[in-house]
């Protein structure tokens, strides 16, 4: 991306929208690291266990390990603080998108919402192959491709500098 | 925009986040306080402690030499739990784990701690199961004694104790033989099948001062240990009600076990297994099924209303009841059996007290509600019902607040303690499940309360009820389930049986430790005195 080249290609109107978005996704990855973050009995073990679909077993031996558990649980907690700052203030932006699209492709994967499967965990909608994991990392795939960290956030305050 | 310098404008743009961030901070700590605010305020009030297991000591020092008699479906297990498992079972296990990672069988019986013990002695009346026995007891080269008759296994100095896995009728007389021969007892529940026996085995082991344990392993289970912390700080309130129940649909559930193909009169002493109950021609069916009959087991009395008992009592330490009253019939399982496959039975404690919220003399008294039907297996759950809460008992302990409790009145007028949701849910296992979607956080309000099962492991609760007793051999200690609790669960079961055969509320004459409103020739007549 060539920094503020790009922004003429936007109206005002996709560059805010855009922006909103970014900072939606990155405030509940934000606040979804900060809430396990502050209560020390968390871990990601009960939801592993719950997992249902092809990749179940990948799932459950992450679990059944306590020291790989351990880095789970790790590499979620920041994953989710890191990415979620990232997506908020326009840092690293495409870095960002790209990490969180593999958390939420972890999360999709470990509880598909197939025909016939059902989880201990209670949800609060109803989900035919499509949940709010699969839309929330098809909405950083568009941010991916509709990068606006140069046009309002730090990767653009950050490129200007080094141009200088 | 094409000027090399940051102006203004740009930096606004760069930096729109903050004003988000603040309101994020804001907003996350603001929410935090709440959740936590309230959470906090009701473990104040609770001030609940996850309770810590029964410490055990060591098993340094000279190997311990056990027998078992009655190596049948249960006596495998028990035996498996002090580190015997049976070749058949090692295979299968392997098998399973492979085909599904979830089944860690195998891996939680080779992690488990050495107990520094050895089979010496196998005892069962069928040959074929003695010898899958010496098999499983059979390592480092040092094979087991096989025995048909228990009482020349006794006779065997190199013996230091015994587990007892037979049928309920023969508990007794093999106790009471054992302790006399000098060897410590793990029995398995129902500790005896009639009343008299129950007296004289309980001043047998008394006398002989040996370390005896009766088989509820779930004394060991981390949350019942919680709930006795719970209920002791009056967190229901007055206790006024025990709801216990049964509820089994298969046919193994209801005793119709495997007749083995080799079962015949040349591979079974018949006569020893008949012991004291009536002589009867050798019959394969009462040999493999023999809890379908009161001559050999204990019904549902001595089978599962035992373990609904014990775990109330481990809770509540309410010991033997006033009186009881028992009925039902066989209604799902009409096969030659003659122990009911459907039954209640009520058990009346006016007496019981634990604490109440309420002025002083208003509450006393609790009744206990046993209800079971081999014919349906809807999980009704374990509820003990006070004037301030209802429990939940299980692997989890969950509590419900009452509408109308006196001590929780102003929590609840305030909203800090919901009706709707489970004021406090404890549970041992888990840490907590969370995920990015879930909205869970009251559901699992127990996140910040981790107390798992023995050093973050998953452990067979039997090994560890195994483990204590062996350690009490050793080391001196108490057991958790010992003679004062077992002669507690026996003469409650049978006051149940008794009520239901012979059709009276049955009492219980503590002092001299007889039934009262049955004569014993009415005993006699049906078999229990």
């Amino acid at each position: 991306m060539n920094g503020t080249n790009s922004i003429s290609i936007y109206t005002p109107a996709q560059t805010w929208l855009l922006v909103i978005l970014r900072m939606l996704i990155g405030w509940h990855l934000l606040y979804e690291g900060v809430v396990k973050l502050w209560n020390p009995g968390w871990s990601a073990g009960g939801y592993l266990m719950d997992s249902q679909g092809p990749f179940a077993n990948l799932f459950y031996k992450m679990a059944a390990n306590p020291s790989v558990l351990g880095v789970v649980d790790l590499l979620n907690v920041w994953g989710l603080i890191l990415v979620g700052l990232g997506l908020l203030f326009g840092l690293f932006t495409r870095l960002a998108c790209v990490g969180g699209i593999l958390l939420l492709g972890l999360y999709f994967l470990s509880h598909p919402a197939l025909i016939g499967v059902q989880y201990a965990m209670p949800t609060e909608g109803s989900y035919l192959f499509v949940n709010k994991n699969l839309i929330e990392m098809a909405a950083l795939c568009v941010l991916l491709v509709f990068p606006t960290g140069m046009m309002a956030g730090l990767d653009g305050l950050i490129s200007q500098w080094r141009s200088k | 925009m094409s000027s090399n310098k940051i102006n203004r404008r740009d930096a606004i743009k760069g930096l729109a986040a903050i004003p988000v961030l603040g309101a994020f901070l804001l907003g996350a700590d603001a929410k935090s306080d709440h959740d936590n605010g309230i959470k906090q305020e009701i473990l104040d009030e609770l001030n609940i402690e996850p309770a810590t297991p029964n410490p055990t000591g060591s098993m340094n020092g000279d190997v311990l030499r056990v027998g078992i008699i009655g190596y049948g479906g249960r006596g495998e297990h028990l035996i498996r739990s002090i580190g015997f498992a049976s070749p058949k079972w090692l295979a299968d296990m392997k098998e399973n784990a492979a085909k599904d990672p979830k089944d860690t069988r195998l891996r939680d019986y080779l992690e488990q701690e050495n107990l520094n013990v050895q089979l010496t002695a196998v005892c069962d009346a069928f040959d074929v199961r003695g010898e899958l026995g010496v098999a499983a007891g059979t390592k480092d080269g040092f094979k087991p004694k096989q025995y048909r008759d228990y009482r020349k296994m006794l006779e065997d100095p190199n013996l230091d104790a015994v587990v007892i896995a037979t049928p309920d009728h023969l508990h007794a007389p093999m106790v009471i033989a054992a302790v006399q021969a000098g060897k410590h007892v793990y029995v398995e529940k129902c500790m005896t099948h009639k009343v008299r026996e129950t007296v004289e085995m309980y001043d047998a082991v008394k006398k002989s001062g040996l370390v005896f344990q009766l088989g509820h392993q779930h004394r060991q289970t981390a949350s019942f240990l919680t709930a006795r912390e719970l209920v002791k700080k009056k967190v229901l309130g007055h206790i006024n009600l025990v709801q216990t129940n049964t509820n089994r649909n298969d046919d193994n559930g209801a005793w119709q076990w495997e007749i083995h193909e080799k079962g015949n009169p040349q591979t079974i002493d018949w006569d020893l297994f008949l012991g004291n109950a009536p002589k009867i021609p050798f019959n394969a069916e009462h040999y493999f099924r023999w809890r379908k009959w009161w001559a050999y087991g204990t019904g549902l009395s001595g089978d599962l209303l035992t373990h609904d008992y014990d775990r109330i009592n481990c809770v509540l330490e309410m010991g033997i009841p006033a009186s009881c009253s028992a009925s039902g019939g066989i209604y799902t399982h009409r096969d030659g059996r003659d122990v009911p496959d459907v039954f209640q039975v009520l058990m009346e404690y006016p007496d019981f007290t634990m604490g109440a919220t309420q002025e002083a003399g208003k509450e006393k008294g609790m009744t206990f509600v046993y209800s079971a039907t081999l014919g349906n297996q809807y999980d009704r759950g374990t509820l003990l019902m006070g004037h301030d809460a209802t429990l939940e008992l299980g692997e989890q302990l969950v509590i419900h607040a009452d509408p109308q409790s006196t001590r929780y009145k102003d929590m609840i007028e305030k909203g800090s303690v919901s009706l709707e949701v489970p004021m406090y849910a404890y549970d041992p296992r888990a840490k907590g499940v969370d995920a990015v979607t879930g909205a869970t956080a009251k559901y699992f309000a127990n996140k910040g309360l981790m107390y798992t099962y023995r050093d973050g492991k998953r452990v067979d609760s039997t090994f560890l009820h195994l483990r204590e007793w062996l350690s009490a051999i050793r080391n001196g200690h108490k057991v958790s389930c010992g003679l004062e609790e077992g002669f507690q669960e026996a003469i409650s079961a049978h006051m149940a049986s008794a009520s239901f055969l012979t059709g009276k509320r049955v009492e219980w004459d503590a002092a001299n430790r007889k039934l009262k409103n049955v004569s014993d020739s009415e005993l006699a007549g049906v078999g229990m005195l």
